[in-house]
């Protein structure tokens, strides 16, 4: 167990450098994933969209991360279930849920992405796809062209554990320790590669490969924020410094199925999925934030429905958008191509 | 004007771009103080230094997916491939990644990297190490291939694909390297993505081909026309995708029969899109079936000798097709 547990030290947030404000704001925002999440879920459910992918249980970590970041110069290559991170940095839900709704004014894709396929040039969150942990070498990429230019800045790129056995994980690692590069790498291991359980996908532990790569390796409590916090910004110090890549094993549980086309019960039971339930980041923050005396029952009451507010605008926006038209089907092949790509 | 090797004019190339723009900058197994296996990159390293010509792991998707990244970040990388044979283990991220980042971000994000493997056989480097890998990529929308046949297209299309806006393929024939040499003017000149070029003027049958290829359709054509009076009308494609349609049209109907050449096997190979095209448009214009010269449908060439020289085109293999064709 963790030491905000057993021994609750009610000024942790200041520790690690954050204020009341920004505690409570951090709180604030994955509340607001979670809720967006759970809303979808609803929605996909009710017959109004047709897939969706969870974050639900790993949103403390993604949100931790985005606060540690600068939300001014770093890039940021998430995964598919980081609704935690992109709102972190800047993405609104109006936004998520045109993507969810799959509408032409979607900024990810124009509604041409699954949900959960972020990008967004003006916020820095790079464009991903569907083929796992091919944004790693991205990240390297771009923290290579940063310390071209001199620019002061890191990337910061997540997946999963199971994607974490691609071989461009390996080989994106290695080359940015060889070049050592601002880039921070950071897998959100939440058990589950959808049915295959940890113990068979990987034989050692994750974050014992960054010796490997010659850079350092932290495993941290996902359910933590304020720890995974101290993690990440001090990855980014770093970074900075010019000393290199650091690779964070987050962990944590996949609370939801692996995706809304997914049972499963069929594969793990109701037990373990409760018993990781109760370990939950979020209600246990929540309570620290009370505990230091900095929140309230009723501030978490106003705060809930202030959340459903914009999440109930949000949906309402994405349901009413328009869809992309048909033609735009074959727009943005090439550069300038108003017709399309060339038959 | 200078005359210079293939494989220089490639290097000018690359030298040229990188003095003009500080972005563009080069990386790859063994470019850095070597010079590349061929030596294609000799020389970048002393003058532009290891940050702008970099050495990295034996790792062809790093090297992929590390220029899509500096690519996406507004840099203007050159990977090199060090044999489009090797080019497989990338392919995801060149398929799944290059060729759809400006498809999938809806235009917000972009992927300006140029990837260049050297193509073809004819060296004795057997199976690995004489493919001719272009089908494999061709029909990815999203992604530019070029492939060069004369030191002057190899300068001026690698100059244009660096400049380029979208993932460019760059097909260069590792035997052209040394062999094929060409005026190349100094000048900063550029070879347009996406235009056909037509070699030879003629009336009696069509050659369309690319890459080395060309050179054999080129003196087999002289021969024919000075020994049997037979004239041929010459395009070379330049641009494998998007392919100049208007360019093929036009030089199919000059002679109403075509022959498409390349090293590629045929089976799905660029010449079975381009027999497409033309069935497509013009089947009431020909007056002979749409001849293919291809290599043959083997998974790739062998290292001994005769198999090699069965496998590869050369001036009389195509000469007896162009013969057939004429008096079909």
């Amino acid at each position: 167990m963790n030491e905000m547990e057993s021994k609750p030290r009610m000024s942790r947030h200041h520790e690690v450098g954050l204020t009341d404000d920004q505690a409570i704001d951090m709180y604030r925002t994955m509340l607001l994933a979670r809720r967006f999440d759970e809303r979808v879920l609803l929605l996909q459910r009710a017959g109004k969209i047709n897939f969706h992918v969870s974050g639900i249980g790993q949103e403390a970590a993604q949100v931790a991360a985005g606060f540690a970041l600068d939300r001014d110069v770093d890039y940021y290559l998430p995964y598919y279930r980081d609704y935690g991170l992109v709102l972190s940095v800047g993405m609104t839900v109006r936004e998520l849920m045109l993507s969810v709704f799959a509408k032409a004014e979607d900024p990810n894709s124009g509604g041409r992405q699954m949900p959960g396929h972020f990008g967004h040039k003006r916020l820095r969150i790079v464009t991903g796809s569907s083929p796992v942990t091919t944004q790693v070498p991205h990240a390297v990429g771009i923290a290579l062209a940063a310390k071209m230019k001199g620019e002061k800045l890191v990337s910061f790129v997540t997946f999963g554990e199971g994607s974490s056995n691609q071989g461009d994980f390996h080989e994106g690692c290695n080359f940015a320790g060889v070049h050592k590069l601002p880039v921070i790498i950071m897998c959100e291991n939440n058990q589950y590669a959808i049915s295959v359980p940890i113990h068979k996908q990987i034989g050692g532990r994750i974050v014992d490969r960054a010796a490997g790569y010659g850079f350092p390796g932290v495993r941290v409590d996902g359910n933590d924020p304020l720890e995974v916090y101290q993690v990440v910004k001090d990855a980014r110090e770093r970074a900075l410094k010019g000393e290199g890549p650091t690779l964070i094993e987050a962990m944590m549980y996949r609370l939801s199925p692996h995706s809304t086309s997914d049972n499963d019960l069929a594969y793990r039971t109701k037990e373990e999925v409760e018993e990781n339930r109760a370990k939950d980041g979020i209600p246990k923050y929540k309570q620290y934030l009370i505990d230091a005396g900095i929140w309230s029952e009723e501030q978490d009451m106003q705060l809930n429905a202030e959340l459903r507010a914009i999440i109930d605008d949000a949906t309402n926006y994405g349901d009413k958008a328009p869809f992309p038209t048909p033609e735009s089907t074959l727009l943005h092949v090439y550069d300038g191509d108003s017709e399309g790509g060339r038959a | 004007m200078p005359v210079m090797e293939y494989i220089e004019a490639l290097r000018l190339a690359m030298r040229e771009e990188m003095e003009r723009d500080e972005n563009v900058f080069v990386l790859g197994e063994d470019v850095g103080l070597k010079g590349g296996v061929f030596t294609t990159t000799k020389g970048l390293q002393q003058q532009f230094g290891e940050h702008r010509v970099l050495d990295t792991p034996l790792s062809e998707s790093a090297i992929a997916g590390v220029a899509i990244g500096a690519a996406m970040y507004g840099m203007k990388p050159i990977a090199e491939m060090q044999y489009s044979d090797f080019m497989f283990p990338a392919a995801n991220q060149i398929i799944s990644e290059a060729a759809k980042i400006r498809y999938r971000s809806n235009n917000d994000w972009s992927c300006p990297v140029v990837i260049r493997a050297p193509i073809g056989g004819g060296i004795f480097g057997g199976l690995y190490h004489s493919q001719c890998p272009e089908s494999v990529f061709f029909g990815t929308p999203g992604l530019k291939i070029v492939a060069p046949f004369t030191p002057y297209d190899a300068k001026g299309l690698l100059k244009a694909a660096v400049r380029d806006p979208d993932p460019v393929l760059f097909f260069e024939n590792k035997k052209c390297y040394t062999l094929i040499t060409g005026d190349v003017p100094e000048t900063d000149y550029t070879v347009e993505i996406g235009k056909a070029n037509v070699l030879r003027e003629g009336d009696d049958i069509t050659v369309i081909s690319y890459s080395l290829p060309l050179h054999f359709a080129l003196e087999a054509a002289a021969e024919l026309q000075e020994e049997e009076g037979i004239s041929a009308h010459i395009l070379d494609l330049r641009t494998l995708q998007p392919l100049d349609k208007e360019s093929i049209v036009e030089a199919v109907r000059r002679t109403g029969k075509v022959m498409i050449v390349h090293e590629d096997n045929k089976t799905g190979g660029i010449g079975a899109e381009v027999a497409a095209i033309i069935a497509e448009e013009l089947l009431y214009d020909l007056d002979a079936p749409i001849m293919r010269v291809c290599g043959p449908d083997v998974p790739a060439m062998p290292i001994n000798p005769p198999g090699e020289k069965f496998f590869m085109l050369n001036k009389g293999k195509v000469k007896d097709a162009m013969r057939q064709l004429a008096l079909y």
